[in-house]
Order: C-alpha cells, then structure tokens, then sequence
C-alpha cells in the first residue's frame, strides 16, 4: 500500500525504496540528500514507522503500508502541521521539508505534546541546513498547541 | 488603498505551499521524454599531463555518448572573470577533481559502471597543497607566479605609529575550507533543438552566469541559450558559479546526442568536486596606546584559491575590506592575496571572505585586550567606529550608528556581566568550564566598489492582460525568500495587496538581467529597482488618467487591463544608477566600498566538556541593526540559519586533505550541526533604515556568518584560559592544547603548528 492504496510495480528486488517511489509511481516529494541515511530528507513512514527510504531495498517494503508527504498532503489534520511550518518559518529552501514534516507527523502520533527537548531528539535525524531549527520547533510547537495530529 | 503595511509584515512565504505538500519542483523532480543520463569522469591525479586515456572492454561503449573536449564548439572554458578554467580539461589537469571526459547512458547504474572503467594514465607533475607552499614559489602553477590577485590597502602612516605604541600585539589565525552542504545537490538537465538552440533547468543562484558561460562555450548567440531555474534546495553561494560547469557538461552531452540530458550529483561528488569556503590566514601586528586605543596595524589575509581564479579576487577583495571590522584605525596597511594551490577551486560561500578575517580580527582584538589589561568589551568600545570617522577604506560613516549602545543592549539581553563572573568563579572548582565571549562586526551589502554599477542591473514588473501584477527578475529563490520579499516591496509601492502580485520564474527568456542572487545585495538593490519599477506602472496609469489617486485593488486591476487592452504589452523597467556620493577608486581601493554596512554584536555562551573535550554552545544572542526588517520571520530565519551554519564552522566542519583532495565527502563523515546540537539562538533587531535600500532594507543573508565563529572561540578561551587561533576548533584539537602541550613543551616552536 502506497498512501492508501494498493500499488504493483516490476522492479529489481534490491532497487532503494526511494527510486521506486520517484521513478515508478511519480511521488517525488522525498528528496535524496546523502543516499546513506544521514540527512532524511528521503523519510517515510513505512507501517508507521520512519525510516531513510534510500536505505530500504524494495522487497523489504514489499506488502507494508507506505506513507509519503503526498499522502500526508489529503489528510485533513496535516494542514494544520503544514500551516504552522509556513506560519512560523519552518521551511526555507525546502528541500528537507517533506522528511522533516513526516518526522514531525511520526513524533506527534507518539508524543502529541513533545517537551522541546523530545523535539530536538525527534527530529535529530532529519537534517536542514537553511533554518536552523529553531523555527521548525516552533511550528511543531504550534502545530502541537493546534492539536495538528491525534 | 489598503491601509496596512505589507512591508514589515511577516506574510507567508509565497512559494512556501509547493515546500509543505512535497509539489515543489526541483531538478531531479523533471524529467523529459528519451531522456539520458550523463556523468563525470574526472582526474583521479592533482597535477600533471594525460598521456592516454583507455576504455576497458567491459562495457559495450557503442551504447554511450561519450564528450572531450574536442567535442567543445565555442571556447573551451568556463567563462566568469577570468577564462582560466576549462571545461573539459585538454592534456593538463591541475586538481584531483578536474572533468576530463563525459559520458551519457539511458541506464543510470550501467552509467556508474562506466565511469569506473576509464583508465587514464598521467605523467605526473610536482604539486602544492598549502599557501605556504605555494608562496615559496618552488613549483609554479598558475600564471607566471603562483599568486590570483593581490590587493593593498592603506589608510595614514603605519610605519610611524610603532615607536609611539605602549603595546606591539601580534598574532595568526587560520580558518578552514568549508562545504556549504545545501541538501539538495547540484543538477542540471540540458536540451538541445537545431531550431530554438540550447535551454538547461537547474539547481542555481545565477542564471544569467550560466548564459554568458554557454553562450562562449557553445559559440550560441544570447538568444539561442536559454537558462531556467528550477526550485532550488539550499544554495548558499555554493551553487554561484559551479553550475556553469555542470550546465556545460550537460549541454555537450545533449548536443553531441541530440537527447536530453540529466546530470545529477551525488553527495560524494558535490563535497569533492564543487567549490568550498576559501581557507584563509591572517596575520596581525597592531599597535596600541597605553589606554587601548589602536593606533595604526598591518593585517596580512592569504586565502587559498586553488587551482583557478574563478571568484578568489572577489572574495580575497571583501575579506580586505572587512579585515579592520568596525573599529576605527588612524592607519593601517592591509596586503591581501590569493594564492593558486592544486585543490579543486574554492569559492562563494555565505560571508565570501568577511567571515575568514573577521574571525581573524575578532580574536584578535581578545588578545589586545589580554595584552593592554582591559576586558573584552572595554577594549571593542575604546575603538568602535563613530558616526563621522572613516573605515579602513576612508569610507565616512555617515549613519547615526552606536556601536556602544548596541554593544550594551547585547550584553544586557545575554546577561554578560553576571555570567562571567559567575563562570569565573565555578570554573575555580568545577571541572565542567564555562565561559562566555563577543564579536562584534559588520557586513558590507551589495557588490563591492563599483560593482554594482558595472553589473548595471535591469529590473522590470508587468501589468499582465488579467490585470494582475508580476515581478521581472533574474534573482532567484533558494530558501532566503526572495519571491517573497520582492513582491512585498512590489505590493507596498503598487498600494496592492500582497496577494495582488506574483512574480516570474527565473528564466532568461522571461526576466532581465537583474544580476546575480550573492552579496546580500537582492532586498537591498535589486528590491529598490523593484520599488522603483512597480512605482513606474502606477505613474503611467495615473498619467494616462485610468486610475486614481485612491484606488482599491480590483480598480488597479481593471486600469491594468484597459491599459492592456489599449496599449499593449505593459512593462516597467528600471536600471540600477550608482547613489550619488557613493564613490569608490579600485586603483587605490579607496573610497565608499559599500553602500551599506549592517552592524551587529553577537554573545556565545558555552561549556567545555572535562572527558571528551567536547564544546557546546549553551546560549546565543544576535544583535543586529539591519536597516528596516521587511519580513521579520523571513528576516529571523536567515539570522538563525546563518549562526547555525557559523556555529558548524566553528566547532564542527572540518574538510580532510590529502593531496588536494577531499576525503571525508559524505555527511556521515562531514558533521554538520542538528536539531539535538544547537542552542538557543535568540535574534534581536535594531532598525535604523537606509536610504539605499527599499523601504529603508540593508542586506542581511550573509551578516550572521560572520560573528558567531569569533564569539564561540573567544568563549572557549573565557572558559580554559587557553587561546585558540584556528578553526575548525574540534574536540581533539583542544585536547592537544591543555594535554598534548605539555608533552610537546620540550621541543623548539618551530616543529608545532605544521598542518
């Protein structure tokens, strides 16, 4: 399942998540910034839980639920998440935002009201080198406050 | 009219929805039809001459297109100051990144392959690694002497203040290469077509930098080139000029194989191979009065070039410039230079030279203090710059700024006087050692000199069919918020609503040449042409009697379109002129070096760790007089992001060498700051306006990478009482200092500090 629906594709069992997801179903809103799982710019949830797609070989990802930003972008709640990253400065360039906004969407499902402390550890795995994060802890801040996602 | 200002108003960012819903189009987003994919083989070696090159059996070759440079149909070169660097290297290689061959497959794995099996065999020639190498002049490498640009500037009689001085101060600092690490990397797609010419979409601040480079190296008239930018991820002066490479090699790809072609780089690639922040040295020999006040000093900044000119006289020019900071020198004599070494060329990155010697100057000015008895802060207020005195350049300080006011409010906001007592008094005991440190700086806005009036910018706004208004330039968007803050500006001069207005993608076939996206110079300049050309469209509609003096937004509108209607196209263009008394002699580097200057203290508190050595930076204050904020979240958000790119500088970011070559390319390796890193970084403005810029703006991008650095290492030595002149300081480095030292005290000085 790829944001809800059944998908079937013909790739090469150990071709990345990542380029399944880009190449053959169009879904090109997780980014490759390292390719070795350090900057999760690639980040989706995979049965709900995330994970660097550029580190997972397709047949892993075979028969779980996959969610993309594109998923995330019909959910109702998530405009509130999506909101407060533009109210509060949380993107720049954006190319880091999509992982970073599923990171934030995974530790809010855990943590609904995270203490700034659990953010800065939630969100350690997702690199961005134009904010600073200061303004991405307050959208998640925000989005929290908003009740963004229950 | 509305009545609220737009400008001042944090308004969304206007391409921001695209960013959160994951729709934005970057580069590697694209693709086109019979598409290839093209990669480079590139010298493995850092000097010598390409004896023979061999394709291994391996690999059908019959499947690749395959480009050297014989296959180039203009100049082979990259075309920005000086045409030194090829594109393709021809016989010679000079630094152990440099493109010899291209190659394109329609199979991006099968492509990797390739670029493995070429086998080139080298007569290696002799290379220099280090600026002291290279100024020893025992192997020439560039030139006929080893040395891009020299600048000198001299402000009154430093040779006679010496014998007058209580106190000789001397020292050296260094600061290393550093990437600029944008998460997206560099990419570019190219099409060629016999009928409509070249036309590339990529990752790029410049477009018109890449014109100019693919119309000399295609031999294409201005017209048959055409550049686009696509969203770009991150950029920070890396992606100034390297595009123009990545954009030719495309182009050859896709006009030797009539396909489109799509190069994308790894993140290996991109650290290896693109340009990186200039490694620089300063040496300082300052004379001081008995009371600290500086009488006169020589500043001696080397950058490091490497292997070709491209921006090192540019950057070696700003880092000049800001090398004397914001104090006032009765006289001074600065030598700058840029020497050429055998490492992939160093390049624009935010700061562009001020960041090296004001960290240079910044430590510096502790060291003064320890010297002549004063604090910190005692010593920066005896010397700051005055409404009415001259910079280094003989620039007259004409705005009403205080430096010592806002030194105070700095340290009030950081509670500096309480913490360094207190740190001094626990670090007695503790083992944990605190300390607390401040730079003070400022940051030239807009080209240097007279850089500004040979870019001669073109900006223009458009009143389209439908009414509705659209900004012309050539600036492009990379997370700063240009869009944004350009139709902000567009909006308030036009007495519309935010909303009203757009603006056009970077497309040289749709915009001006407005000048390149560096400098800080995009709110300042190229927003005051916008101001100007959106007022230049109200004029003409008034003139014409089709609107009012008070209008609401849907009677612009329609004005717009019975202008239209009647008229024709409708653009308002306007081109840059030099503001009167901004004068400037590039013989003698003397004169009004930049139409602004922003102003800024900045407070670093840190802890040093007493097991692994580690520092950390507990608490960060910035202040900063920036003109007018026109978007105070925008406005925030570079002042945030800039100190944390500053704080990587400092403490974390180290490029290994070997032979000229990076060797820790990957970010597993190559640290940059995190979520779980950082401070609290608490960002104050002061507004004074300026009349240089829209609405009173000053440039603001590249200020916060200039102080930070200074004022973490200052803190480190508030908290060890050990000096450190070098950055990257990392753990390790420290740990030398307060233990390694004491086992190397016995040998001479001269066998320590050899990189």
């Amino acid at each position: 399942m790829v944001n809800g629906q059944q998908v079937t594709v013909r790739v090469h069992t150990m071709e990345r998540l990542l380029d399944m997801l880009r190449h053959e179903l169009g879904l090109t809103g997780a980014k490759e910034g390292c390719g070795e799982g350090e900057c999760g710019s690639c980040s989706v949830l995979m049965d709900g839980v995330l994970v660097n797609s550029c580190l997972i070989p397709v047949i892993q990802a075979k028969g779980t639920d996959i969610v993309t930003i594109e998923g995330l972008s019909s959910d109702k709640q998530l405009a509130k998440l999506q909101q407060a990253f533009l109210d509060c400065g949380g993107a720049q360039c954006g190319i880091c935002t999509p992982g970073m906004i599923l990171a934030v969407h995974h530790l809010l499902r855990k943590r609904p009201q995270p203490t700034l402390e659990e953010i800065r550890e939630g969100l350690s795995g997702n690199l961005c080198r134009c904010t600073g994060y200061m303004q991405i802890f307050d959208a998640v801040m925000q989005a929290a406050e908003r009740g963004a996602v229950t | 009219m509305k009545s609220e200002n737009i400008v001042g108003a944090s308004v969304p960012r206007m391409e921001g929805r695209g960013k959160v819903t994951g729709q934005a189009k970057y580069v590697d987003d694209m693709a086109l039809p019979d598409m290839l994919h093209g990669a480079t083989v590139r010298s493995r070696i850092p000097r010598g001459k390409i004896k023979k090159i061999a394709f291994r059996p391996e690999i059908n070759w019959q499947e690749f297109v395959i480009v050297s440079a014989k296959d180039i149909p203009g100049k082979n070169c990259i075309a920005l100051i000086e045409e030194d660097q090829p594109c393709l290297a021809d016989g010679m290689v000079n630094h152990p990144e440099e493109p010899i061959l291209l190659l394109a497959h329609a199979d991006r794995h099968i492509l990797a392959k390739a670029v493995e099996a070429v086998s080139i065999e080298y007569e290696s020639l002799p290379a220099i690694f280090t600026m002291e190498e290279s100024e020893k002049q025992s192997e020439i490498i560039w030139g006929r002497d080893y040395i891009f640009k020299t600048y000198l500037i001299e402000k009154g009689n430093v040779d006679a203040v010496w014998e007058k001085a209580e106190y000789i101060v001397e020292g050296e600092y260094t600061t290393g290469a550093q990437e600029q690490l944008y998460i997206e990397n560099n990419g570019m797609i190219a099409a060629f077509d016999s009928e409509r010419g070249l036309t590339v979409w990529g990752s790029l601040q410049c477009p018109y930098y890449v014109h100019k480079a693919l119309m000399k190296l295609c031999g294409l008239p201005a017209e048959r080139v055409r550049v686009v930018q696509m969203e770009t991820g991150g950029a920070f002066g890396g992606k100034e000029e390297y595009p123009s490479m990545i954009a030719a090699h495309a182009a050859l790809l896709a006009i030797k194989s009539g396909k489109p072609v799509k190069i994308i780089y790894d993140r290996m690639e991109d650290m290896a191979a693109t340009t990186k922040r200039h490694p620089s040295r300063t040496r300082h020999r300052t004379a001081v009065s008995g009371d600290g006040k500086i009488l006169g000093g020589e500043i001696d900044f080397t950058i490091d070039g490497g292997a070709y000119e491209t921006l090192s006289p540019v950057v070696l020019s700003r880092g000049a410039i800001h090398a004397g900071g914001p104090y006032y020198w009765p006289s001074v004599r600065i030598r700058a230079k840029a020497v050429a070494t055998n490492a992939p060329p160093h390049g624009a990155f935010r700061g562009f030279g001020a960041p090296q010697s004001l960290f240079a100057l910044e430590r510096h000015m502790d060291r003064i203090a320890q010297a002549v008895h004063l604090s910190p802060v005692e010593i920066r207020r005896r010397n700051f710059l005055q409404t009415g005195q001259t910079t280094t350049t003989g620039q007259t300080v004409s705005e009403p700024i205080d430096l010592g006011k806002l030194l105070d409010r700095a340290l009030e906001l950081s509670d500096y006087a309480v913490k360094r007592e207190k740190f001094a008094k626990q670090n007695r005991h503790g083992d944990k050692k605190k300390g607390i440190g401040i730079a003070a700086f400022l940051h030239g806005a807009g080209f240097t000199g007279s850089g500004e009036r040979y870019l001669s910018s073109v900006v223009g706004v458009e009143a389209c069919r439908d009414g509705s208004v659209r900004v012309l330039v050539s600036s492009t968007e990379f997370g700063q918020g240009t869009k944004t803050v350009l139709c902000q500006i567009a909006a308030e001069a036009l007495g519309l609503r935010y909303e009203d207005v757009g603006i056009a993608q970077a497309d040289t076939q749709e915009v001006p040449n407005s000048g390149p996206t560096v400098a800080s110079r995009t709110v300042m300049v190229v927003g005051k042409l916008v101001e100007s050309a959106a007022r230049g469209i109200r004029q003409t509609l008034s003139a014409s009697s089709m609107l009012a003096d008070s209008y609401s937004p849907e009677e612009f509108r329609t004005a717009c379109r019975t202008y239209v209607a009647k008229h024709g196209e409708f653009r308002s263009f306007v081109r840059y002129e030099q503001p009167e008394g901004v004068i400037w002699d590039e013989e003698k580097y003397r004169g009004a070096a930049y139409a602004a200057y922003a102003w800024a203290v900045y407070v670093a508190e840190v802890s040093v760790d007493p097991t692994s050595y580690n520092v950390s930076v507990d608490d960060f204050v910035a202040l900063q007089e920036v003109g007018k904020v026109l978007n105070p979240v925008l406005a925030r958000g570079q002042i945030i992001g800039g100190v944390a790119q500053a704080i990587g500088f400092a403490l974390y970011e180290k490029v290994i060498w070997e032979k000229g070559r990076m060797q820790n390319g990957q970010m597993t390796n190559y640290i940059m700051p995190t979520s779980a890193d950082l401070p609290p970084i608490r960002v104050y403005f002061e507004e004074l306006g300026n009349a240089h810029g829209a609405f009173g703006a000053k440039g603001i991008g590249e200020l916060p990478m200039d102080g930070p650095a200074p004022a973490i290492v200052n803190a480190v030595q508030d908290a060890l009482a050990v000096p450190f002149d070098s950055i990257p300081l990392l753990p390790e480095d420290i740990f030398d200092a307060l233990i390694g030292n004491a086992a190397q005290q016995s040998q001479p000085p001269s066998a320590r500090g050899h990189r």
